[in-house]
C-alpha cells in the first residue's frame, strides 16, 4: 500500500508516524483532553469571579515580551528564561550541597546505629519545617540573600537524601558483608566497590524526592529578598498587580520541576543498569 | 598426594593429620528463658587434602559450626584451629562458598572473581591478577560468560562464578554451606562433578553442609552425620572409601553403595528422625 504525499515525504514515514498515534492515541488524547477541561473550567471560573485573568488573558498580557521572548533583557526587566536560569543555579549549589553532605551523613548514620539513634529524632523534628520558616533563621546566618536562598535548598532537600542513604546502608544484604570480611577488603575498596554501588537506588531515591524538594524551596528562597531568579520573578509582578505574569512563572515553575524529576530519573536508571 | 583418612574414633590423634582441629567447641546463646545450647562438644580433625561433609536435619547447628570454621561466629567454648592457629575472624585461608552465591550484581563475573584476587594477591601485577581469575573461570567453564552480570546468569552459572572466585584466592580450607542446593537436580550433579575435578586437581581441603546423602556419598572422604539440636553433638563419622577420580554410575553400582546410604538413612531417618509436623 503506498500513499501519495504531495510534499515529497517518504510515505512509510507518515504510516510510521500514523501507527505510533494509532497505538498511542489515548495516551496523548487523554492528557490534551485533560488540559482542556482544565482551561475551560479557569476561564469560566475567572469570568465569573473576576479574581484571576483567564487562560486566554494570560496569554495576551505576557505574550509580547515574555513569551515570545525568554532571553529579553531591558535594564533590570528579564525574560523568564534568564529568571529560571538564575534559579536554577542556586538550585544547583544548593542542591548539590545539599546531595554530597546528605549522601556522607546517611552513609554514617546507615552504619553506625548509634550515630542513627542520636540524631534520628533530631532530623525528624528539623524536616518538617517548612522552606520558608528557615528565611528569617538563614538571613540572620548569612546576612546576604544569595548565600541564604542557597542555605534554605540545602536544609531542603538533605533530609530524604540522608534518610534514604541511611536506609540503603541498612538494607545492604549481610552476603554483601560477609564478602567483605571473608577476603579483608580495605576500608577504601569496601566503600567503593561494595558499599556505594549497593545503595546506589536508594541514594537516588533520595535524591530524586531531593530535586523536587530543593526547586520547591527556591520560591521561599527568592521571594523576599534578591534580585534575580523566578521567585523573585513572581513577588515582583504580583506588588506590580500582574497576575498574569505570576500564573506564566508558575507554569515555567511547574514544567522546569518535572523536568528535572526527569532528569534525575534518568541519571538514577543510568548508573543502575545491573538489574 | 594421598587422601590422609583417619579413622572412625575421633580421639586418636595422627601426626599429620592435625590441619583443621575443631577441638571440644560448644555454642551457647544466651537467652532469658534459660541457655540455648546450639552445639555441645564438638570434636573433629580434618586432615589436610580431605574432603569433609557435614549432614544433619535442619537446626541441628551445622551452619553454626561451618561458621566458626569461617570465622564468622566464635565457639562459647573449646576452638578451631588452623595449623594450629586458633581461627578468631573470617579470612581468604577459609574462603567460603554461600548457599545464595554472594555475588556482587553491579559486577561481571570477571569483576567478581577479580576483586577477590586483588585483595589477597596484592603483591601480584595487574596481568598476573587477570590472568589467574580467567584461569579459575575457565576451570569452571565460563570463558564466555566472564563479561555478564549474575542477573543473566543462571543459578548454576552464579554458583560456579561463586566457586571460582572462592578457588581463585588459594584457601587453605574451601567451605562450601549448602552450594547446590537451590539448583535443579542436573545441574547440581553436573556441579558435583566439576567440584570434585577441581578438588582433586587442587586438592583443597573442604568442608561442605549438605541435605543430600547421595551428594555427600559422592564427594565426600568422610561424612560427618549431626545429631538433633538443641544441644548438638557429631552423631556419626561414617568412610566413604571409593578412590577418586569417582565415577558416579559405577559408584550406585557398587553394593557397598547401598550400606553406607542405608547406614545414613537410618541415622537421619530412624535414630534421629525428626518428629515434627514438617
Amino acid at each position: 500500500m503506498t500513499i501519495q504525499t504531495a510534499a515529497g515525504v517518504p510515505s512509510s514515514f507518515l504510516s510510521n508516524v500514523s501507527i505510533y498515534l494509532q497505538k498511542h492515541a489515548r495516551k496523548l488524547v487523554a492528557p490534551v483532553i485533560g488540559f482542556t477541561v482544565a482551561l475551560f473550567v479557569w476561564q469560566v471560573f475567572s469570568t465569573i469571579t473576576k479574581a484571576l485573568p483567564g487562560p486566554i488573558e494570560v496569554v495576551q498580557q505576557t505574550w509580547d515580551p515574555f513569551i515570545i521572548s525568554p532571553f529579553f533583557k531591558e535594564g533590570d526587566d528579564k525574560g523568564l528564561g534568564w529568571q529560571a536560569l538564575a534559579s536554577l543555579q542556586r538550585v544547583a549549589i544548593g542542591y548539590t550541597l545539599a546531595a554530597v553532605v546528605g549522601i556522607a551523613v546517611g552513609v554514617l548514620i546507615g552504619a553506625i546505629p548509634i550515630a542513627y539513634e542520636a540524631v534520628d529524632p533530631m532530623f525528624q523534628i528539623l524536616r518538617t519545617v517548612p522552606p520558608l520558616a528557615w528565611l528569617p533563621i538563614a538571613l540572620a546566618i548569612f546576612k546576604d540573600s544569595g548565600p541564604a536562598g542557597i542555605f534554605i535548598i540545602f536544609v531542603t532537600a538533605i533530609w530524604p537524601i540522608i534518610y534514604n542513604t541511611a536506609v540503603g546502608v541498612q538494607q545492604m544484604p549481610q552476603d554483601y558483608k560477609n564478602v567483605a570480611k571473608v577476603l579483608r577488603l580495605s576500608g577504601g575498596e569496601y566503600f567503593f566497590s561494595i558499599l556505594l554501588p549497593s545503595i546506589v537506588p536508594y541514594m537516588f531515591t533520595g535524591l530524586k524526592l531531593g530535586i523536587g524538594l530543593a526547586w520547591l524551596a527556591i520560591v521561599a528562597a527568592e521571594m523576599l529578598r534578591g534580585d534575580t531568579g523566578i521567585g523573585f520573578f513572581i513577588w515582583n509582578s504580583y506588588n506590580s498587580g500582574s497576575l498574569s505574569e505570576v500564573i506564566l512563572a508558575l507554569f515555567y515553575i511547574g514544567v522546569i520541576g518535572f523536568l528535572l524529576d526527569k532528569l534525575i530519573g534518568y541519571f538514577a536508571s543510568f548508573v543502575s543498569t545491573d538489574k | 598426594m594421598q587422601t590422609l583418612t583417619t579413622p572412625q574414633s575421633t580421639d586418636l590423634i595422627q601426626p599429620t593429620s592435625n590441619f583443621l582441629e575443631i577441638d571440644q567447641v560448644s555454642k551457647i546463646y544466651p537467652s532469658t528463658q534459660g541457655d540455648n545450647i546450639v552445639l555441645d562438644g564438638i570434636d573433629l580433625t580434618v586432615s589436610e587434602g580431605e574432603f569433609v561433609c557435614v549432614i544433619g536435619h535442619s537446626g541441628c547447628g551445622k551452619s553454626t559450626l561451618l561458621n566458626m570454621v569461617s570465622g564468622f561466629a566464635q565457639p562459647t567454648s573449646g576452638e578451631v584451629r588452623l595449623k594450629g592457629e586458633r581461627i578468631v575472624r573470617p579470612g581468604p585461608d577459609r574462603m567460603v562458598v554461600f548457599q545464595n552465591y554472594a555475588l556482587l550484581p553491579w559486577k561481571t563475573a570477571f569483576e567478581n572473581v577479580y576483586i577477590a584476587v586483588n585483595a589477597v594477591f596484592t603483591e601480584k601485577s595487574k596481568s598476573e591478577k587477570v590472568e589467574i581469575v580467567q584461569k579459575h573461570l575457565a576451570m569452571v567453564g565460563l570463558e564466555e560468560a566472564a563479561q555478564k552480570k549474575p542477573g543473566q546468569l543462571s543459578g548454576g552459572m552464579k554458583q560456579r562464578v561463586s566457586i571460582a572466585r572462592a578457588l581463585s584466592i588459594c584457601p587453605e580450607v574451601l567451605v562450601l554451606d549448602e552450594p547446590f542446593g537451590a539448583l535443579d537436580a542436573i545441574t547440581r550433579e553436573e556441579l558435583q562433578e566439576e567440584l570434585l575435578k577441581i578438588w582433586a586437581d587442587q586438592r583443597v581441603t573442604v568442608m561442605m553442609i549438605t541435605h543430600d546423602i547421595d551428594e555427600a556419598l559422592f564427594l565426600a572422604d568422610r561424612i560427618v552425620m549431626m545429631t538433633n539440636g538443641p544441644a548438638a553433638k557429631i552423631g556419626e563419622i561414617m568412610e566413604v572409601h571409593f578412590p577418586h577420580p569417582r565415577n558416579r554410575i559405577q559408584m550406585m553400582e557398587d553394593p557397598a553403595y547401598y550400606t553406607l546410604r542405608n547406614r545414613a538413612l537410618d541415622f537421619l531417618f530412624g535414630r534421629f528422625a525428626l518428629h515434627t509436623e514438617e
